[in-house]
């Protein structure tokens, strides 16, 4: 059955599960400290989810062409070394590309390393599948997440200051919801956005159900 | 029970210890050569970022100054930075284009409302007054204590602000300090922020430390720092 599965084809699903049906923020619910936290503006957004992407293609990447080498025992422990050794590559990488981006994300960057996507990602995909789907998959993921982000992000600044990107959206005479720049609003942005796909997705599974009774109704 | 199923019961042999350790080894060697490579590469873009992002500052809170010279301030007074012998406090020096002394800047620290809060802020000896504050590293909170770095009433109440020392030199003649908005009474009054009080009065209360322990320090010395050779 493993077997199997491995030879399956890369097809375009490889990709899109991660951004869509299989996404990490919204469906998944994984990483929440990062977009809970560093989502105030779009700019952190999308360097966060940039670096989590690098950090996440690179580490599955060398777990995908280590697994079977890892023994089982040992797997966790070598999988957040590698995770680790990444984290700090792009710790080094932002601080030199940017301080401003350095010193907004913070010890977030850091914390990369404990984000369970990655491992989860690790275990559950990269450890048993060979390099190419590995990749795709992680760069499919890696884009739902960064995709996730800047959602939040997005309507955080846009909201809380007015901005997107630093340019000004609103006129003058918008009052800016600072709460929305503040932790609360980063859990409410968040479930604007769980509503709005669990929304879609019901809709989606009632128009499913409602097209298969009409088949069996034809019949 | 059938042979098949008997195989299954086995428990699978445990790897041997030495495996373990040779993989985690191995990962760990390949991990350390990849962190100390990166570090030892990216180590001279970061000092360079840190420095122009320090030069940046220091022309920011010296209105006027396009050249920078470091000092080491001592108990003779400052040295140059480049023969200092001993640590101390850095003094940032700012002059115009034609070598003139435009002022000095300082670094001074202190808790705010979430972090410590660390600024840079310039003195112009021929005002006696402060001329620039820049905020260089803050963790406040945004949209409320985050503007400290950008309301035009308080950032423009430092501007100017009153750093003359007392008859015997050994202190500011003024304290500083943050009042609520629109409240200044004294030469060294700050106008406050609604919604940013803790950090307000932070910026008044580290600025008031720094000045009153520094200028003192600086008093007799300015001619050392005068121009830029």
């Amino acid at each position: 059955m493993a077997a199997k599965r491995e030879q399956e084809p890369i097809t375009m699903d490889t990709f899109l599960s991660g951004i869509w049906r299989e996404n990490p923020v919204f469906v998944m619910l994984l990483g929440m400290c990062p977009v809970l936290a560093v989502t105030n503006t779009t700019e952190n957004a999308l360097a966060m989810g940039l670096a989590t992407t690098f950090v996440l293609v690179c580490s599955t990447g060398l777990v995908s062409i280590l697994r079977d080498f890892i023994p089982k025992e040992v797997r966790i422990a070598s999988y957040i070394v590698i995770i680790a050794s990444f984290v700090t590559v792009v710790d080094y990488a932002i601080q030199a590309i940017s301080l401003d981006i350095y010193n907004a994300l913070g010890a977030f960057i850091q914390l990369i390393v404990a984000n369970c996507m990655i491992l989860g990602r690790a275990e559950a995909f990269a450890s048993r599948k060979p390099l190419g789907k590995t990749l795709i998959d992680a760069l499919g993921v890696g884009a739902g997440f960064t995709l996730a982000l800047l959602c939040l992000g997005t309507v955080r600044e846009l909201l809380g200051a007015g901005e997107i990107l630093g340019i000004q959206v609103f006129a003058d005479s918008f009052e800016p919801w600072v709460i929305m720049l503040l932790p609360p609003g980063g859990f409410f942005v968040l479930a604007g956005w769980l509503l709005l796909f669990a929304w879609i997705k019901e809709r989606q599974n009632k128009r499913a159900a409602a097209g298969k009774e009409a088949t069996a109704d034809g019949r | 029970m059938s042979e098949a199923a008997q195989s299954q019961q086995v428990a699978p042999t445990p790897t041997s210890s030495l495996r373990l350790i040779g993989t985690l080894g191995v990962i760990a060697l390949f991990a350390g050569l990849l962190v100390v490579s990166v570090v030892e590469w990216t180590r001279p873009i970061i000092a360079e970022n840190h420095e122009r992002a320090l030069q940046q500052a220091v022309f920011d809170v010296i209105p006027g100054a396009t050249q920078r010279r470091d000092f080491v301030l001592t108990d003779e007074g400052p040295v140059p930075k480049e023969d200092a012998q001993e640590r101390g406090p850095i003094i940032h020096a700012g002059y115009t284009e034609d070598g003139a002394l435009a002022g000095v800047a300082l670094e001074a620290s202190g808790r705010g409302y979430a972090d410590v809060i660390r600024i840079l802020y310039g003195y112009d000896p021929s005002c006696a007054c402060i001329v620039g504050m820049s905020v260089l590293e803050s963790q406040e909170t945004p949209g409320l204590g985050d503007r400290i770095e950008t309301d035009p009433d308080f950032l423009g109440s430092i501007e100017g602000l009153d750093a003359s020392l007392n008859e015997d030199g050994t202190g500011l003649k003024h304290g500083i300090r943050t009042v609520d908005p629109g409240e200044r009474e004294d030469p060294g009054d700050i106008d406050g922020i609604t919604g940013a009080t803790v950090s307000a009065e932070a910026i008044g209360d580290m600025l008031h430390r720094s000045a009153d322990e520094r200028l003192p320090q600086l008093q007799g010395h300015w001619s050392e720092l005068e121009r830029n050779e």
